[in-house]
């Protein structure tokens, strides 16, 4: 007669309401992430106290006399300590007021909101757009392994995944805007404060550089993922239990691809957050990324120090995103054995 | 009745004998796939191109010796560019300069990475902690971000350039490297010499470090085609060699205007940057799936991890 | 509701070819393999190469056949061929597998899946690997049950009839976990469970106790035959371990080098084998009753491709004739009972029967000298966890003192304590009269030299970008500054003590086959000269017939040099042969200690008699509980 095994040592089938892994990690996440930004900002902010003359001189040029140069430090609240300067700054940013921006006098808010929000059109629109052309050829790719298809898909995405973005978005230039087709306008210039999606032909080709950057990226990963799922031993278990192929792939397989696809869509972000700096500037698109190479060719510090304060924040945040979804989905790691 | 010597003979009849060093036999075995042949050939091709092309071109890279965007002729081959210079001579001479700074970039980065990296793996605890929450706050910015903040701070300088890009890759070799010598970290044969007493020092610098050679192969193709793609970039903002030295990154951003008129102003360095960046990607794969070695049936799967997931950061 | 209840007679023959008949004409046979042969498939520049071929067996229903070989016989590669699966690059070639008169393999694919989970079942061997981990227990066991019938309430009633039958009834919550959270045991249950729950005709076992410890693994075995049983089905058992085989299988195919060596009823085989390889396993296998000098077999199996002509044992047999090398012996028939050989000598081996010159072991000479190592009331921790305490034992000089414990008993802390790799213990250790740093920093080289160590697994604990002598001469190179030319001398002189030729120096790790490489292990801890040896569980990943030798090298070194020894194993009957004195861990505490001879024949301890009671041994008779 077989007899019952030691006292149980399952964790209690419902769930237990003390015990909330997921809760916990996220608060240490955030906790690591605001030390990380913290880091970071001190980073920043001492970098830029490096360079050779500051924001009086800069303001002043060739105006300055010792005197004058003083009197502006004075006013500026540059003769402070690097320390008391730092701290105005981070509690500056924290009651919403940014700083105002060397070169052109205007807040840093004023010259940055709308620039967010057409980075961010951009970076959302590409990301989506390229997470799914991906993964839905990588998928297709590993069902189909080693067929024709799969070879060209997988030496594309080789070749693809290797030019810098500037080399993509001049070859799309080259090809539908400029030299051999006109089919799209090879700058998107639009004026401060309109929206991006008014004019969807502007938005065309940067998008499509971006996801072109992304896909075979993505395409690889999740191909990689797939076959390591269908090479598994619990799908072998699966097909030798005599489930049906379909249910195989979908039940058996996919879930356990889900936690490195989500990964790669958070790289995906993470990489186009920076990616969209030079697709920006080829199509003078008037974002972020933009914004930080003018600001950078001026010397413009407050508006340098946001931009980059806030493309880290943007990371960590995708970070803690990222960690936390492909926690969920991973049953082994959010349910520890009791 | 069976002789345990003669056994061993004819066991042993197919064992070869010692072989050669680890990373020649990785290359060997990569080259002569098709990949790792089409790969080298490309780059040997644009780095012959980079490195001998400054004996060979017809003119001067900074005279005006035409109008600008003049269209392809018998004296001028590709035209001319945005101010009347020869295009084809600075194509020849705008990439070693490129390519030097890439390699330079690329060996700093790789080497500081992995020195982290295994000190992280080997000592674990506290040291561990240190090192990965730095390598958190440097990854909180990508690296061409980086390079600019530099650059904006202290002006576009050579060396400067060159040392942001290498501790921007630091990092994530560090992340990799760690991932590998973990894993040997816990091996027995380096259990075995610390057991002796060996130091510390020389155990991660014999035991550990020799089998990390596959991977920091890989890492090292990864990272060299990112450096090209960063400094091209920077060149391409106007953030690197500064105009009028010729450099292919510049010549894609200052020719853009003329695309029309004479395209070649940016076609020439943008498809040599191309090749190049698409043969050393190709090598570097070959490289890694050779050093996966033979008898492993899953090898596409665990490329696509290494490779990709190296050039994306 | 059992399956389909005739019984036959006397147990069919198993010889190759169809249509055996015996005894009362009425012929049952659930399972019979015909010839079946599995190929890699040839790809450029190789061509095809049989990995099993001419394998042919039968099974009747309510019986278990254990197929038993070492690993590259194929083994598995046939367990999956009975389902109709191969894995990536290979094929199935020839053959035939019918299953109550129909041969799957004429079958399509979607035929094949259909016969899957429902008439033809699958228990794999390591099930925290084979149930998917993102998803529950209760839907993977339900996904079988989905063929069972479309009546929700019969899949319920089935379902719980089936968790009653596997021991998980009284588990709460079983259904709604998942498999990472179920302890070993249980998730072996699952994978029982779910071959069982459609009461197929045929269920393949691969190894499934494999990695369990032994109270687990009998409670499983114990399960699995009652299930046999009463559901009359045909089980092909399939393992490397013949004292479980001997528990629970009726008949035995012994299989090398991809082919069939010997097959019939367990008992006979066990007792008189006919095939040399047979024989040559069962004189290697340690026994718990009687100490006998472990027989190793020189040599590994050969790989497919490099197959000799011939019969495949010859060039390792004892018994090879020149007749041997002309082709593949047919079956002999040895006994009226279906037992037979592929060997030419066959009748004349089994009548040797298995125990004929086998040798006792000859207790060491005791010293009554202080002994070499004393511990004394050892405690460690593993962070909170304590994971060793009190622990009272002495190692005397020229004995072997065995340290017996299941996973988590805390054998594998003692030896890192002891060696100097796990700082955190208290206690006293005392090495040839003088205390024992905790660590290895503060130890003196006079102690770091004289005890040594050698670990478990002998594909990690060499590295594989040096040579063998590289490796061998690095403690050497460590602690003394001797020329090359007497360096050279001296790992040649520790090659040869560890049974390795000199042409060894020149080869790399991944060269060598795993008991090769456990030896240049022990090379390298045998050439600094030591008084003792740690030695944590290194013949556990070996085969049988490998640990045999292994063990056999030990022992000499052991009589030849006075070297004392701390072997650190699982395996209780093994201790018979290499041990003097053993101490038994439970847990963490010592539960019992002495010489091998009084622990293992009159245990006190109920840990350690339920230990010898759960051992399977290779004399119980089948069937007998």
């Amino acid at each position: 007669m077989a007899d019952v095994t030691a006292p149980a040592k399952v964790a209690a089938a419902a769930p237990d309401r003390k015990a909330h892994p997921l809760r916990d990690t996220l608060f240490k996440r955030l906790g690591y992430g605001v030390i990380t930004l913290f880091c970071v900002s001190i980073l920043v902010f001492a970098a830029t106290q490096l360079l050779p003359g500051n924001a009086a001189s800069a303001a002043l040029q060739n105006t300055a006399t010792p005197a004058r140069l003083h009197a502006l430090e004075v006013q500026m609240g540059l003769n402070r300590s690097a320390v008391a300067q730092y701290w105005s700054w981070l509690t500056g940013l924290f009651r919403g007021d940014l700083g105002k921006s060397i070169v052109s006098g205007t807040s840093v808010s004023s010259l940055v909101g709308g620039r967010i929000v057409n980075t961010l059109v951009l970076v959302v629109l590409a990301g989506v757009i390229g997470t799914l052309i991906g993964v839905a050829l990588g998928v297709w790719a590993a069902a189909k392994r080693d067929s024709v298809l799969d070879h060209v898909l997988s030496v594309t995405a080789l070749a693809v995944t290797a030019l810098p973005e500037f080399v993509v978005a001049m070859a799309l230039v080259i090809l539908f805007a400029a030299v051999i087709w006109h089919f799209f306008p090879a700058v998107s210039v639009f004026p401060p404060g309109v929206a991006p999606w008014t004019d969807p032909k502007l938005l065309i080709l940067p998008v499509a550089t971006l996801v072109i950057v992304i896909v075979p990226y993505t395409f690889r990963m999740m191909r990689a993922a797939m076959i390591d799922a269908l090479e598994s031993d619990y799908v072998e278990m699966a097909r030798l239990k005599g489930l049906s192929p379909r249910r195989v792939l979908l039940f058996h397989a996919l879930p356990n691809s889900i936690a490195p696809t989500i990964q790669v869509i958070g790289l995906n972000f993470l990489y186009l957050a920076g990616g969209v700096v030079v697709v920006e500037y080829v199509f003078n698109y008037p974002g972020l990324g933009q914004g930080l190479v003018n600001a950078v060719a001026d010397r413009d510090i407050p508006v340098i120090q946001f931009i980059l304060l806030a493309l880290a924040a943007f990371y960590v945040l995708v970070n803690i995103a990222t960690d936390m979804i492909s926690l969920a989905a991973s049953p082994r790691r959010r349910l520890p054995r009791s | 009745m069976a002789s345990t010597a003669a056994l061993e003979v004819l066991q042993s009849a197919g064992r070869r004998r010692a072989r050669r060093r680890e990373w020649l036999a990785v290359l060997n075995r990569a080259v002569r796939t098709p990949r790792g042949a089409i790969g080298l050939s490309i780059v040997g091709v644009v780095v012959l191109i980079a490195a001998i092309g400054p004996a060979f071109a017809p003119y001067p890279a900074d005279a005006f010796v035409t109008r600008p965007f003049a269209n392809p002729s018998l004296a001028f081959p590709l035209g001319g560019d945005v101010l009347g210079r020869d295009v084809l001579s600075r194509t020849l001479d705008g990439g070693w300069q490129l390519l030097l700074m890439a390699a330079v970039a690329t060996l700093l980065g790789v080497a500081a990475g992995a020195a982290f990296g295994v000190t992280a793996a080997y000592f674990g605890g506290r040291w561990d902690g240190i090192i990965m929450r730095t390598v958190d706050i440097v990854l909180a910015f990508p690296q061409l971000v980086f390079a600019l903040l530099l650059v904006s701070i202290l002006g576009p300088k050579i060396w400067l350039i060159v040392l942001a890009v290498a501790i921007s890759h630091a990092p994530q070799v560090a992340r990799v490297t760690r991932a590998a010598a973990l894993d040997i970290c816990e091996r027995d044969y380096v259990r075995a010499a610390q057991i002796i007493g060996m130091p510390a020092r020389q155990v991660m610098r014999r035991e550990v470090l020799p089998n990390l050679t596959s991977v920091l192969m890989v890492e090292l193709g990864l990272r060299l085609t990112y450096s090209i793609l960063v400094i091209a970039g920077l060149s391409f903002l106007g953030f690197g060699l500064q105009p009028p030295a010729p450099s292919w990154g510049y010549m894609i951003n200052e020719n853009r205007i003329g695309l029309v008129a004479n395209p070649w102003g940016v076609l020439a360095p943008v498809l040599l940057i191309a090749a190049l960046t698409i043969g050393m990607n190709t090598l570097t794969d070959a490289i890694a799936r050779a050093s996966l070695g033979v008898g492993r049936g899953a090898d596409d799967a665990l490329l696509p991890g290494i490779t990709a997931a190296g050039a994306m950061t | 509701m059992t399956g389909t209840g005739n019984r036959t007679g006397a147990p069919a023959s198993n010889g190759d070819g169809a249509g055996a008949r015996t005894g009362n004409g009425e012929v049952q046979v659930r399972l019979a393999v015909e010839g079946l042969q599995v190929l890699r498939a040839p790809s450029r520049g190789r061509q095809a190469v049989d990995v099993v071929d001419e394998i042919s067996f039968r099974v009747q229903p309510g019986e278990v056949l254990g197929l038993v070989g070492e690993s590259g016989s194929g083994k598995t590669t046939m367990a999956l061929a009975l389902l109709g699966h191969v894995r990536r690059g290979l094929v199935i070639g020839d053959g035939k597998i019918i299953v109550d008169g129909q041969d799957i393999l004429r079958l399509s694919p979607g035929e094949l899946q259909h016969l899957r989970g429902r008439r033809i079942a699958y228990v794999p061997q390591d099930p925290s690997s084979a149930l998917n981990p993102t998803l529950k227990v209760g839907t993977q066991l339900r996904e079988v049950l989905d063929f069972y019938s479309s009546d929700q309430k019969v899949r319920d009633d089935r379902m719980a009839e089936m968790l009653t039958e596997v021991g998980l009834a009284a588990v709460p919550g079983i259904l709604d976990s998942y498999p990472h959270q179920l302890s070993g045991g249980q998730q072996q249950r699952v994978g029982l469970a779910m071959a069982f729950a459609c009461r197929p005709e045929l269920i393949v076992l691969d190894e499934p106790t494999t990695g369990l410890d032994v109270t687990t693994q009998r409670r499983v075995l114990e399960t699995i035959r009652d299930l046999c049983r009463s559901y009359q089905v045909a089980a092909v058992y399939i393992s490397h371990d013949l004292a479980v085989v001997a528990e629970i299988a009726d008949h035995v195919a012994v299989m090398y080098a991809g082919r069939v060596g010997e097959v019939g009823p367990a008992r006979e085989v066990f007792t008189s084998p006919a095939h040399p390889y047979t024989r040559g396993l069962l004189r290697a296998i340690p026994s718990l009753t009687d100490a006998h000098v472990l027989v190793g077999l020189a040599g590994q199996p050969p790989r497919p491709g490099n197959r000799p002509p011939g019969c495949f044992f010859q060039p390792r047999c004892e018994f090879a004739i020149p007749d041997c090398e002309k082709g593949q012996p047919p079956l002999v028939e040895v006994s009226e009972s279906g037992h037979g050989a592929r060997c030419l000598r066959a009748v004349e081996v089994a009548g040797l029967g298995r125990a004929a010159g086998l040798r006792e072991v000859r207790p060491a000479s005791q010293d009554a000298a202080a002994p070499l190592l004393d511990v004394r009331n050892l405690s460690a921790t593993y962070g909170p966890k304590t994971v060793l305490r009190d622990v009272n034992f002495a190692v005397p000089s020229r004995q072997c003192v065995a340290v017996v414990g299941m996973s988590g008993s805390g054998k594998t802390t003692l030896a890192r304590c002891l060696v100097g790799l796990h700082p955190t213990w208290g206690g006293d250790v005392f090495f040839a009269g003088k205390p024992l740093a905790r660590g290895i920093r503060r130890r003196s080289d006079d102690q770091l030299r004289r005890m040594q160590y050698v670990s478990q697994n002998p594909y990690q604990s060499l590295n594989p970008r040096r040579t063998v002598g590289q490796i061998v001469e690095q403690p050497l190179a460590h602690f003394e500054r001797l020329p090359a030319g007497e360096r050279y001398e001296r790992v040649v002189a520790a090659l040869t003590a560890a049974a390795l030729r000199e042409s060894f120096v020149d080869y790399y790790p991944d060269q060598l086959s795993g008991g090769e490489r456990q030896r240049v292990a022990i090379a390298r801890a045998l050439i600094l000269e030591p008084d003792l040896l740690v030695c944590d569980e290194i013949t556990s990943a070996l085969d049988v017939s490998v640990q045999a030798s292994v063990v056999e090298l030990l022992r000499g070194l052991q009589a030849e040099r006075g070297l004392s020894m701390i072997f650190i194993t699982h395996n209780l009957p093994l201790v018979r042969s290499v041990a003097d004195q053993v101490v038994v861990l439970n847990e963490g505490v010592i539960c019992e200690a002495g010489p091998v001879a009084e622990v293992l024949h009159s245990p006190k301890d109920p840990y350690t008699t339920q230990l010898l009671a759960d051992v399977p041994k290779l004399e119980t008779p089948v069937g007998e509980a």
